[in-house]
């Protein structure tokens, strides 16, 4: 494992400085398309909120409202937290993150029988 | 010179990755938040349907009431990242207004929160009336304090501007708190669907 002081020796030897090396970060969006993608969120929330009220739905309800539930999750998560333009190791952080809560909480669910 | 501007600026350390340390860590705490969100999760769906003595969450819920709360919690990560992309373009007075725009959504978020925990209250719901009440309150409390340590972060990044300790050339530490911020909106996505509009099994809505 690299100290730091390791690492700057390692780029010294290279001639760059070290935040040239940085992950490429694509350059974030507009003003524009931030509200374009809270109308759609805000599009999902009031359809989430207009089947919970229609009876004919409520056999496929809860699956309707978990797929809105995930598609607003990964657009916050992709466009607001930048997820989409930043280095992929923060969306590996943070996935690592999801994945291990999500493993050990539905072990726990399925363990007593509640799912 | 970018050396220095950074050295007086925002102090970016960098990592052998060529990540900034701040952000990694952040990310890393948000990474560990999923797991205390996730187990309070788990326990409000584990007792769901449990309780043997109401109030039930259909008898005390307002989903249209709760809904304008959802809508108003969005709306504050427009207005987060609005602020950002103000302080990128250098536009200090815009940051300034999209930030408190954006604590006082929270702030409208919080008072919503305090107006449905009282109504449940005189409807006699309490955190220890059945299980219904004490998965639910620690759930909604827990991330209702998440909201409100939000706010202050905001509302010291506005102040922090006026000692022009937070800058134009500061963008990382907003972009650190807008991170938190976000989080916080993508943890009420969750519950709202979870423990609000997916019916509760032990009957009517």
């Amino acid at each position: 494992m690299l100290s730091m002081n390791d690492a700057t020796e390692t780029n010294a030897e290279i001639g760059q400085p070290l935040k040239a090396r940085e992950h490429p970060e694509a350059a974030h969006p507009t003003p524009r398309k931030y509200v374009n993608i809270a109308i759609v969120l805000g599009l999902i929330t009031a359809f989430e909120v207009g089947i919970y009220y229609i009876e004919a739905l409520r056999d496929v309800l809860v699956a309707l409202l978990i797929g809105c539930m995930v598609l607003k999750f990964v657009l916050v998560a992709r466009w607001f937290m930048h997820l989409r333009f930043d280095s992929p190791g923060y969306a590996r952080t943070f996935i690592t993150g999801i994945a291990l809560a999500a493993t050990v909480y539905v072990v726990v669910l399925l363990t007593l029988g509640i799912v | 010179m970018d050396d220095a501007v950074a050295l007086e600026g925002e102090h970016e350390e960098h990592t052998s990755t060529g990540l900034p340390t701040q952000k990694i860590a952040m990310w890393i705490f948000l990474s560990s938040e999923c797991l205390l969100f996730g187990a309070l999760i788990t326990t409000y769906l584990l007792y769901r349907g449990r309780s043997t003595v109401g109030p039930y969450p259909n008898d005390v819920f307002d989903i249209p009431f709760t809904s304008v709360s959802s809508f108003i919690l969005l709306g504050s990560s427009l207005t987060m990242v609005l602020a950002l992309s103000a302080l990128q373009h250098g536009d200090l007075r815009r940051f300034r207004i999209w930030t408190l725009t954006t604590a006082l959504m929270g702030a409208a978020f919080i008072g919503g929160q305090v107006y449905e925990f009282t109504t449940f209250a005189k409807e006699g719901l309490h955190l220890d009336t059945n299980l219904f009440g004490s998965t639910f309150f620690t759930l909604t409390g827990f991330h209702g304090v998440h909201v409100t340590l939000g706010i202050l972060m905001l509302l010291s990044l506005v102040g922090l501007t006026y000692s022009k300790k937070v800058t134009e050339q500061h963008t990382l530490s907003v972009e650190l708190v807008g991170l938190y911020w976000h989080f916080v909106d993508v943890v009420w996505i969750i519950i709202f669907t979870l423990v609000y509009l997916i019916p509760d099994p032990s009957g009517g809505r």
